[in-house]
């Protein structure tokens, strides 16, 4: 046990850890560690009269427990009493016990607080940092409540101490990160900003961190930091090493501070004042020109805070990106780093250097490095900067050196770490998309993957080269000719064989006529493999052989024969086995024609951004991708700055408790029919014309088939939804139909597929990426979905509804995501109205008009007379009753301009039935006149909740009749 | 900054300040999965990776790993003057400090992180002003309390 060198040796404690230590066991430790737990608690609780020494002892004991991993449930109440101790070390382990271990005890919390309070009035700058550092450790909600409005007063106030105004700035910040909402620097800005100038430097280093945060989040009010931030940047990088003092670290001035006012400066655009720029720009400067200079110190910490700085400053320059001469220096710079013996420093420039890759300024610049780097990826120890070293390839391709940087890539994937192969795989595969300039190189390149890395050719990868190929006649017949040679190896990987069997069952008649890939010799090739591989693969190989029997008619018998055999028809496998019988039937029944027309070659895919670039970000996130599209991401990014935040709270499902919202156990299962590319197939669904704003829609408003459920709700059939902040507009738009876009912005289209039947409703709903970058944190209030939403990616989630009473206002749905480190948060109604659980009823005119006249007291009826919007167009009017979930009843009512509809509305508690009727004003053309009588259908009396349906279904009919957008 | 860790070759912690709210759970977790990712690193090899969707900065010194978890855009080199940092303002007050101090004192060790960092970001980069408050600190104990059991 070593001596303790100062302050307050607690004793016991020494021994207690020296205890812990010489334990040979974990049993032992358990042991030692739950005598000493019985002994604090009957200390504890025995004697009253515990001295603060004593408690501050087991205080700190149960910490060092806590600490190495177990569990504790008491004490918390002696480290409160710690706190109000006048004892500074006794005050000060109370501190560190709550700040570790805080609980949120909301009783416990108030005292902490309190004791918090009074320190922090102490005026006692020891005790004010103590109360400071606890709030910003624990950093919890009731904190900031309690203090957010107290400490901008403590940082500015003109006689803090300088120590107390440094943990209060950052102590505002820590609360600022937790609850923006209650921090409101209003009045204090100004003040603030001016911390900038403080003559102490560790106040500036303090400040500058808070004044960073709030400048991100509200640019405009902060600007004038800007010239702040120059000013003393430049007097820092101008000034000699030693004028500092105890802020000159190595040799260097103010390391943290100029980084730190670097970054700063990363929040504003160029400054717009020429002088102040000039400044700036020679700051810049005399940073490059440093890095230049002899070091002062052969310390690896000199070099390291200097480098620190030239690389925000270059991150900076690139920032600005308006500078051609400092781009170009900084990529001179980095060359030099990039042959560094100092490992971090290749790191550091190789990942750099990607970012100057992207400015049309430096991308030239960067390009000349090309052998540097190739020579990296080849013989760094080291696999994070290998990696780099890929990334930096990547950014640097172009038209030019795309041939030469993918047959690097390829040939180091042979013995590239298993670890970044999967992304390595996919950036060699966008590259040769995107660079293509001769498709039978694209797909030489892609099979080469397969070849080389096929474990790790991913889903997305091949389906594309599929697309592309079907897309491009004049690689059909190469990419046929290609895939059966490679087919030739014996051992070829799965996913060449899914490529081969798609190529080949769509493309195989092209490379017929050579005896040597006849079809029957096209199909044993295929069939060889057919044993090895997985369920999936074979499910695709058999649609490949009944393709083939349309492409070849003279391979139907052996084809028939195979599909015949016992292990097709009657495979264990429901999916095989399915596939094996129907394609048999199907071969054996129809004819020719319906073969061939049933079997057409695959119509060319729509052409959009492609998958596997949404696959590498999310592996690599929005640094990974090419320069473009990374500006894109940042100027999506700041458009949505502040606008993007909407207040509101973050409620969950609260506002009706009479639909109730579960999870199934199962998730929707695409069901992929080959030709299997789901990701990039638009399927067309009947209901797809509901979602056209035309007026001349045509009445196919039929109950959503159950039948596909795949609804691409980016195809073009959708309607434009305006990018509205709620989504009222969307929410009425499904009162008479079931799927739509619910919601659209800049960022995220949220789509939604619904079916219901009686009381129960199952909603699909499909969360779109608009953007290129990734989504982080999503969160619905629904139900767990994956927290990383890709960029261009769709992410799909199962509700089952179930209507328990009649309800009026629709659940709530709360989406929370990060999009490029702002929160985005939305509240949305479900599109779930009353009349969602309407079941159409078929009756005569004789029946109707018998209820009808049954339901005659006021309670019974409820009525609306409202002017129509827009013409009244009887197949329209038509469509949106029978959206409305009702059956409209034809030749019922006398008049012909009238319309009847009855149907039940089924909720758990009870069933309601209604009557309708829509009595269109012809003459005036204006009003409609809209009756609904209602009947509680079990033997209950008509009691409020049926007199509450009948008003919803008026309103819900009414809003259905006002909001052109409905059909 | 995220958190900070100081860990043993062995793999035992000996250190964590986390500086945003996190599970306890996830806490374990993720110091037994970049432990052994750090400890699995070779010495030649750089001090940055990537780890999740965080950058970690880490050094070893002596027996001791110091690990830092940073934000994607944050300076990876002027984090390893923090760690840098850190320890010097351990050993000046420890007196050339060792493993054995940390774990003894691990309160200090605490105390003096919190002088030096606060809420992850660096409240003064002055040695002498994080050891002025530290040492008041002790010379206030001595006053008042005179030792023993």
């Amino acid at each position: 046990m070593p001596a303790v060198s100062k302050g307050d040796g607690m004793r016991g404690l020494a021994v207690f850890i020296s205890d812990i230590r010489n334990c040979k066991s974990k049993e032992a430790e358990i042991k030692r560690i739950n005598k000493e737990l019985a002994n604090i608690r009957s200390k504890f609780k025995g004697d009253k009269a515990l001295d603060g020494y004593s408690k501050k002892k087991y205080v700190c004991k149960l910490l060092f427990i806590f600490l190495l991993g177990h569990d504790i449930d008491f004490g918390h109440m002696e480290a409160v009493n710690l706190l109000s101790s006048n004892k500074y070390t006794e005050k000060q382990i109370g501190y560190l016990f709550i700040s570790v271990l805080v609980n949120s005890n909301s009783e416990l919390i108030r005292l902490i607080n309190n004791a918090i309070k009074n320190d922090l009035s102490s005026r006692n700058p020891t005790f004010m940092c103590l109360a400071l550092h606890c709030i910003a450790n624990v950093g919890s909600r009731e904190m900031a409540e309690a203090f957010a409005g107290e400490i901008p007063r403590i940082l500015v106030a003109g006689d803090t101490m300088d120590s107390v105004k440094q943990s209060a700035a950052l102590c505002l910040l820590r609360l600022y990160r937790t609850s923006p909402d209650l921090v409101l620097m209003g009045e204090w800005t100004s003040r603030v900003v001016h911390l900038l100038n403080d003559q102490h430097m560790g106040v500036v280093t303090a400040a500058i961190s808070l004044i960073t945060c709030l400048s991100q989040k509200n640019p405009e009010e902060f600007k004038t930091c800007v010239s702040l931030a120059v000013s003393r940047l430049s007097r820092i990088v101008s000034s000699a090493s030693t004028d500092l003092q105890d802020y000159t670290y190595y040799f260097v001035p103010a390391p943290w501070l100029s980084c730190k006012l670097l970054r700063l400066l990363q929040c504003y655009p160029p400054p717009e004042d020429g002088a102040v720029k000039g400044r700036l720009v020679e700051c810049l400067e005399t940073i490059l020109n440093k890095a230049q200079e002899p070091p002062k110190s052969k310390k690896v910490q000199h070099s390291n805070a200097k480098n620190a700085i030239l690389f925000e400053a270059i991150a900076l320059i690139i920032h600005y990106d308006s500078e051609p001469n400092l781009l170009v220096r900084a990529c001179n710079q980095l060359g030099q780093f990039l042959q560094h013996r100092e490992t971090n420093l290749r790191y550091l420039a190789l990942e750099s250097m990607c970012t100057l890759a992207s400015s049309e300024f430096s991308h030239e610049a960067v390009k000349t490095h090309i052998e540097t780097v190739i020579n990296a990826l080849k013989t760094e120890r080291d696999v994070s900067v290998r990696q780099r070293a890929a990334d930096l390839l990547y950014a640097m391709c172009d038209r030019s050196n795309a041939k030469q940087i993918v047959a690097e890539m390829l040939s180091y994937l042979e013995t590239a770490d298993y670890s970044i192969r999967e992304e390595m795989v996919l950036k060699v595969a966008i590259l040769a998309e995107k660079y293509a300039v001769d498709y039978s190189w694209y797909v030489d390149t892609i099979l080469n993957l397969i070849r080389i890395a096929g474990d790790y050719v991913s889903e997305e990868v091949w389906y594309r080269v599929i697309q592309i190929v079907i897309n491009r006649d004049d690689v059909q017949g190469y990419a046929a000719k290609t895939v059966f040679e490679a087919l030739q190896a014996p051992a070829c990987h799965e996913n060449m064989v899914k490529v081969g069997g798609y190529i080949l069952g769509e493309f195989g008649n092209l490379i017929a006529g050579d005896p040597r890939s006849s079809p029957l010799v096209q199909f044993n090739l295929l069939h060889s493999k057919f044993h090895l591989c997985s369920v999936p693969t074979r499910a695709l190989l058999l649609s490949a052989y009944i393709k083939f029997i349309n492409l070849f008619p003279e391979t139907k018998p052996t084809i028939q024969e195979v599909l015949r055999c016992d292990s097709q028809i009657r495979n264990s496998d429901v999916e095989l086995q399915q596939r094996a019988v129907e394609y048999l039937k199907l071969s054996s029944i129809a004819s020719t024609d319906v073969l061939a027309t049933v079997l057409e070659e695959m119509p060319p895919f729509p052409e959009r951004e492609s998958s596997i670039l949404a696959k590498l970000k999310k592996k690599k996130g929005p640094g990974a991708v090419s320069g473009n599209e990374l500006e894109e991401g940042k100027r999506e990014g700041g458009e949505l700055n502040g606008a993007g935040e909407r207040p509101g709270d973050s409620s969950a499902i609260g506002a009706s408790n009479a639909v109730r919202l579960h999870i199934p156990t199962h998730s929707l299962n695409y069901d992929i029919i080959y030709p299997p590319p789901p990701l990039f197939q638009s399927t067309p669904s009947p209901s797809a014309d509901l979602l056209g704003l035309r007026s001349a829609a045509p009445v196919s408003a039929a109950p959503p088939s159950a039948g596909s459920l795949l609804v691409d709700v980016f195809s073009e059939a959708g309607p434009a939804a305006p990018a509205a902040g709620a989504n009222d507009d969307g929410f009425l738009r499904f009162v008479c139909k079931n799927n739509g876009v619910l919601f659209e912005n800049q960022l995220l289209q949220i789509g939604v597929k619904s079916e219901y039947r009686q009381n129960l409703g199952r909603m699909y709903l499909f969360y779109g990426n608009k953007t290129s970058v990734q989504f982080v944190n999503f969160t619905t209030t629904l139900k767990p979905v994956d927290p990383l939403v890709e960029g261009g990616a769709q992410v799909q989630q199962v509700i089952n509804i179930e209507c328990l009473t009649v309800f009026s206002d629709a659940p709530l749905l709360n989406i929370k995501f990060r999009y490029g480190g702002a929160l985005q948060n939305l509240t949305l109604k479900l599109p779930v109205a009353i009349n969602k659980f309407f079941q159409p009823t078929e009756m005569s005119s004789h029946d109707f008009f018998q209820r009808w006249k049954q339901l005659s007291q006021p309670q019974q009826e409820a009525q609306k007379i409202f002017k129509a919007n827009h013409a009244m167009d009887t197949e329209v009017l038509k469509a949106k009753l029978l959206g409305l979930g009702t059956a409209l009843l034809e030749k019922v009512d006398p008049n012909p301009d009238n319309f009847v509809c009855a149907g039940v509305i089924q909720t758990k508690a009870q069933q309601v039935g209604c009557l309708l009727r829509l009595e269109p004003n012809a003459q005036a053309q204006v009003h409609t006149h809209f009756p609904v009588r209602a009947l509680g259908l079990e033997s209950r009396p008509l009691g409020v909740s049926s007199v509450t349906t009948l008003s919803l279904c008026v309103s819900v009919v009414h809003h259905s009749f006002i909001c052109n957008k409905c059909l | 900054m995220r958190f900070m860790l100081l860990f043993s070759r062995q793999g035992k912690l000996r250190l964590q300040k986390w500086y945003t709210a996190t599970a306890e759970r996830d806490k374990k977790k993720m110091v037994r999965e970049l432990m052994q990712v750090v400890l699995a690193r070779k010495p030649k090899m750089c001090s940055f990776l990537e780890w999740r969707d965080l950058k970690i900065v880490y050094k070893r010194y002596a027996s001791l790993y110091f690990c830092c978890a940073v934000e994607e855009q944050d300076n990876e080199l002027i984090t390893l003057e923090v760690i840098h940092r850190f320890v010097e303002l351990l050993d000046k007050y420890f007196g050339s400090v060792c493993e054995l101090d940390i774990i003894f004192n691990f309160e200090k060790a605490y105390f003096i992180l919190d002088e030096f960092l606060m809420g992850g970001e660096i409240q003064d980069t002055s040695k002498k002003g994080v050891l002025k408050a530290i040492e008041q600190a002790d010379l206030l104990q001595e006053g008042v309390w005179g030792g023993g059991v």
